[in-house]
């Protein structure tokens, strides 16, 4: 099973690459098809016939051809259905939204159903004015719109010890990525008047769980937003309706759903979820606590474990995810031969701070196997580590924040495999 | 720049029993903590009734239900074992978090002296107290668990981002590839019928599936 890459072969291929992105390559022609198409000589019923009335579907699902773009669950990953994780399908996405249906969930005591009329923000602690707001007072404050990603701290943590599961849904998925629309967490401070005193922000949730985090008070007076709509509509019950914090380049836990209470103190709370969770175990068994930015990282969503190749050779698209909770994105470097030599992808469509940017790269595969990798640096000039890069300072037990290079080995049939390499 | 320098008057002030209803947290130095108390006999009597179902009688665990005992000095072992006693740092935490939001699927009902009967039992469990221990709120700051010191804010500014900003290579950077771990090997994946790894896009080059009609 030794998976050796010919370097000729990726120069090939890296040749291609070039070529592809100058002109069309005449590789494969135009073939001409053997007998007519009937899909096309042929009167279909969609042709001729209705399709569906507008008033089908007050709020439309996805066509049911694309009902694997769902999330998914791992039962084995925790001991309860309602403290747990699903994964987003971002082996089938593109762009950058994630749409909201699909996007991961996860709950410490399930998700819970809050009406807006039932809805209270309480702001206690070191503050001037103690203050109660329902979700209509919320609704009169001034707005701001930010896009963020969302990604778990336990993003890619079984794969720490090795390569476990299989696909990018799986081993990146739990992420997404929405257009948030609220209020800066700012003026709801300035409204309450923080006492000089007060240098830490706690905020907790309404669901049993509470899910407690404690944050310095200068993130909480710069970019958190109280947001009530997410790509354009209410926020999904699954994703804190009617309000959640949104902390931009902070790890997930931290952007508290079903919002109820921002309290100010003189120093952070170390609720269980900034102590007990969401510390990362160092090899001297001492344990990192307030990590809260999430590093630069990347992934290819296709080719994947659940993208394979079935096209053959020729004309392939390389497409995925790069993101960084310190910045924009600058840069995706893509290998096609376990790191030996790396090419620069395309950045496509917007990229902006702490939220998904998409990469491509065309390539012209020759059939030869490949082993993927994508490599992300962001406008600090952080470059993307690799798992052992990571593991020689943390060990393996950090549990959270692994943002190491993700690895794909695509074979000669197309098939692709979540591997290490060494 | 702030859109408006003033209050804007919005929302209302909280009344003394709304704070004291919602503003439950305690702090590392016990500060939250309201009046009571209670022995580990009667924490054992209690967590029997409330906890023992998924945690163990002796708060050991039960399949795969958090540990809350045991585990000290396993901190650098290959799969160490992160408890109250051989990870947790402060015993604020133990209080709050069993007070907000346990027993699991029914939070909050556990009164204040219970929540100090339950955490004086865990300390003994632990190996903390001895069995006749009565935690209160007065003598709560004085018990330091066992590994208070473990932990230091996120030091990754010094140690690994200076590491890794620094321009990476591009060209015969390294040896050619060896394959060392497959995921296939472990198969762990959930599974579509086929099995493939669950959600695998379907091939468009077999008709569309007939079955998959809502």
């Amino acid at each position: 099973m030794s998976g050796t890459v010919e370097t000729g072969t990726s120069r090939r291929a890296f040749l291609g690459a070039g070529l592809a992105a100058g002109a069309a390559v005449a590789t494969t022609g135009l073939a001409r098809a053997q007998e007519a198409d009937p899909l096309i000589t042929e009167v279909q019923d969609w042709s001729s016939a209705f399709g569906d009335p507008v008033d089908a579907t007050p709020y439309g699902m996805p066509i049911h051809y694309e009902s694997h773009v769902v999330r998914r669950n791992v039962e084995w990953l925790t001991e309860s259905p309602v403290s747990s994780i699903n994964f987003t399908p971002i082996h089938a996405l593109e762009g950058t939204i994630t749409p909201q249906g699909c996007a991961f969930e996860r709950h410490h005591s399930g998700a819970i159903e809050l009406a807006k009329q039932d809805y209270r923000l309480m702001i206690s602690g070191l503050v001037e004015r103690p203050l109660v707001f329902t979700y209509e007072d919320l609704t009169r404050f001034p707005r701001t719109i930010t896009t963020a990603f969302c990604e778990c701290a336990a993003n890619g943590g079984m794969e720490w010890g090795g390569a476990q599961l299989e696909g990018c849904q799986f081993t990146q998925g739990m992420i997404h990525n929405m257009e948030y629309t609220g209020v800066p967490l700012r003026l709801l401070l300035e409204e309450a008047g923080v006492k000089p005193e007060g240098k830490w922000v706690y905020a907790e949730g309404a669901d049993a769980s509470s899910n407690g985090r404690s944050m310095p008070l200068e993130k909480a007076m710069d970019d958190v937003l109280v947001a009530f709509f997410a790509n354009g509509e209410a926020l999904r019950k699954e994703h804190g309706y009617p309000v959640r914090l949104v902390v931009p380049g902070f790890e997930g836990n931290m952007w508290v759903k079903w919002l109820r209470r921002i309290g100010v103190y003189d120093r952070a709370v170390e609720s269980r979820e900034e102590t007990s969770k969401y510390t990362d175990l160092m090899p001297d068994g001492r344990a990192r606590k307030w990590t809260w930015v999430m590093d630069a990282k990347s992934v290819i969503t296709s080719p994947s474990p659940q993208a394979p190749i079935r096209h053959g050779k020729g004309p392939l698209v390389i497409t995925g995810l790069a993101w960084s909770g310190h910045g924009k994105v600058a840069r995706v470097d893509v290998s096609l031969d376990g790191g030996v030599n790396w090419v620069e992808a395309r950045l496509t469509g917007d990229v902006k701070s702490k939220a998904l940017t998409r990469f491509h790269l065309d390539l012209d595969w020759d059939g030869s196997e490949m082993f993927l990798q994508s490599r992300a640096v962001d406008e600090t000039g952080y470059v993307q580590p690799t798992k052992n890069q990571l593991r020689e300072i943390r060990g393996l037990n950090n549990v959270y924040h692994n943002n190491g290079i993700q690895t794909w080995w695509v074979r000669a049939d197309g098939e692709v495999e979540n591997v290490e390499i060494a | 720049a702030p859109a408006f320098a003033e209050p804007l008057g919005l929302g209302r002030a909280a009344l003394p029993e709304e704070i004291a209803a919602w503003d439950v947290a305690v702090l590392p130095d016990g500060t939250g903590l309201p009046e009571g108390s209670g022995d580990a006999f009667t924490g054992d009597e209690v967590f029997a009734e409330k906890c023992a179902s998924c945690h163990g009688d002796f708060a050991e665990g039960i399949d795969n239900w958090p540990v809350l005992a045991g585990g000290q000095g396993s901190l650098t072992n290959r799969r160490p074992v992160k408890t109250i006693g051989s990870y947790w740092p402060h015993l604020s935490t133990v209080w709050d978090y069993i007070h907000r939001s346990m027993p699991f699927g029914a939070a909050q009902t556990v009164s204040a002296d219970e929540a100090y009967a339950i955490t004086a039992f865990l300390l003994y469990s632990n190996g903390v107290v001895e069995d006749d221990f009565e935690l209160s709120k007065e003598n709560f700051a004085e018990i330091v668990l066992p590994n208070a010191e473990g932990f230091y804010p996120d030091d990754r500014p010094a140690t690994e981002y200076p590491l890794f900003s620094v321009a990476p290579c591009m060209q015969g950077c390294r040896e050619p590839v060896k394959v060392t771990k497959r995921a296939v090997e472990l198969n762990v994946t959930p599974m579509d019928p086929d099995g493939k790894p669950a959600g695998t896009l379907p091939d468009l080059r077999v008709g569309a599936a007939a079955g998959q009609a809502t």
